[in-house]
């Protein structure tokens, strides 16, 4: 199994580490050659503006969405969440929207804000998070489902094979979250 | 629930990687750095070629202009405070700034010590001409480092020089047994444990950008090939004749440094660049990096 991530821009590097810990070939996504053979994409955190600008002004853009379209599993971590969302309730830009949630941008404030919790999550129990001028999920669709919440908000969510964290999962050593993805990619 | 951790610093910072963070001294420029692509923005009141040229004490920007940029854009915003200046970083801090950068490019208000980062919550970046500084910055608790070049010069040959002085250094350090470390730490003024930790990892332990002298989309490049993460571009972008066409085009150069046909596509046509400063034409004591 070969997963992407997103590398453009943000902290693609710790994803990959994630993926090559738990024995996957992971590699970074810059080129629309980059999508051909994946099992997933990981979209990174990072500044969501910036990676758009970029994927946008390097033809990324159109490749990614058909592959999303497509059905190509997915996991965006916090800017990345940004990218799949279908609503940013205080931006007037609106990405990829696969993932049927409405997420507002730097929700939990500014970066003196920003803070080291446990997440619980449905089936595996508490999960490590760093949440970084995090947004939040302020609505979900039918289709969505609510895997973890953290002090009773929604954080991480699931949508047939699209995975959506406020969080960073990646910046923890803990990699049940990556793997839980890489189980959504398997049955992809 | 923890704020402030090391982690939530550091991790903020790897969140700027492959990004490019632009100097800016009104909400105006802060709008056309964001619509550029810019992943952080730097507040200030006079960017570094008007502070060399005007001269006088260069001290901490007016509260209210960093408040009007925070309120212009969604990304965050960074401000300077002058090395050792514990209230200026105290009133950047209070004001809600993403990051404090205490700059060699204001005039330092500590001339034996800085300051010690651990007692904030707010993430620092601090600039490096070599292994030694970067360990003692980090021992400081600096959260992520960047070269010091020479600021507002738009000459890269000193972030260059400052960037291949660290990695000779790192991959010297690699080798080293740990009788060599130990003599090593002490001939760079660096602590045993620090330097130890980057042998271990076999690179800085912190997102470490390339700053000061950067005016070109190439310039840009070249310092990603040499293995900065992201760059600073003070002066370069707001300085030159095209601001956009430029900060657009450096966005696209620092992602995709390795492709030389976009590099030249996106250097094409950007209109004069910032009037460039030789470095042996400063005198020694106006030079920012030896503060």
């Amino acid at each position: 199994m070969k997963i992407g991530v997103l590398a453009v821009q943000g902290a693609a590097r710790e994803h990959i580490l994630c993926l090559s810990r738990l024995g996957v070939e992971a590699v970074p996504v810059l080129r629309p050659a980059d999508l051909a053979g994946l099992s997933g994409l990981i979209l990174p955190g990072g500044e969501s503006t910036a990676q758009w600008r970029l994927l946008s002004r390097a033809g990324l853009l159109g490749p990614l969405q058909e592959a999303l379209k497509e059905g190509l599993p997915a996991f965006g971590t916090c800017a990345g969440l940004i990218l799949l969302a279908r609503e940013i309730t205080n931006w007037p830009e609106r990405y990829f929207g696969v993932l049927d949630v409405v997420v507002e941008r730097n929700a939990t404030g500014r970066q003196v804000d920003s803070f080291e919790a446990e997440v619980k999550v449905e089936g595996l129990g508490e999960v490590p998070a760093v949440f970084i001028r995090a947004p939040a999920i302020r609505a979900v669709g039918p289709k969505v489902e609510v895997l973890g919440r953290y002090d009773g908000e929604p954080v991480l969510v699931r949508q047939s094979s699209i995975l959506g964290a406020t969080f960073h999962p990646e910046l923890t050593e803990d990699l049940r979250l990556h793997e839980f993805f890489l189980n959504l990619c398997g049955k992809g | 629930m923890q704020k402030g951790t090391y982690r939530v610093k550091t991790g903020f910072a790897e969140m700027f990687k492959g990004g490019v963070i632009m100097d800016v001294t009104t909400p105006e420029q802060a709008q056309i750095a964001e619509e550029a692509g810019a992943v952080a923005v730097m507040a200030l009141e006079r960017v570094p070629a008007d502070i060399r040229a005007q001269g006088g004490v260069a001290r901490m920007a007016d509260p209210k202009r960093i408040k009007e940029i925070m309120n212009a854009v969604s990304i965050p915003v960074m401000a300077k405070c002058r090395i050792g200046h514990i209230a200026e970083a105290k009133i950047l801090e209070a004001l809600g700034v993403d990051f404090i950068d205490e700059s060699e490019v204001l005039t330092p208000a500590d001339p034996f010590h800085h300051i010690d980062k651990w007692q904030f919550k707010v993430p620092f970046v601090c600039g490096c001409r070599d292994l030694g500084e970067a360990c003692r910055r980090l021992a400081e608790g600096a959260a992520m480092l960047r070269t010091k070049g020479e600021a507002g010069t738009g000459n890269v040959v000193e972030a260059v020089r400052h960037m291949r002085l660290l990695n000779d250094q790192i991959r010297r350090l690699k080798e080293m047994s740990r009788a060599e470390l130990v003599t090593y730490a002490k001939e760079i003024g660096a602590p045993v444990e620090i330097l130890e930790m980057i042998q271990e990892l076999g690179r800085l332990p912190v997102v470490n950008f390339a700053a000061g002298g950067i005016a070109t989309p190439a310039d840009a490049a070249l310092m990603r090939m040499l293995g900065a993460d992201g760059v600073f571009v003070g002066s370069g972008i707001f300085k030159s004749a095209n601001p956009e066409k430029r900060a657009r085009a450096i966005v696209l150069a620092c992602t995709y440094y390795d492709d030389p046909e976009l590099l030249a596509k996106v250097s094409e046509d950007l209109g004069e660049a910032m009037p460039g400063i030789e470095i042996e034409k400063i005198p020694e004591h106006a030079l920012m990096q030896y503060r």
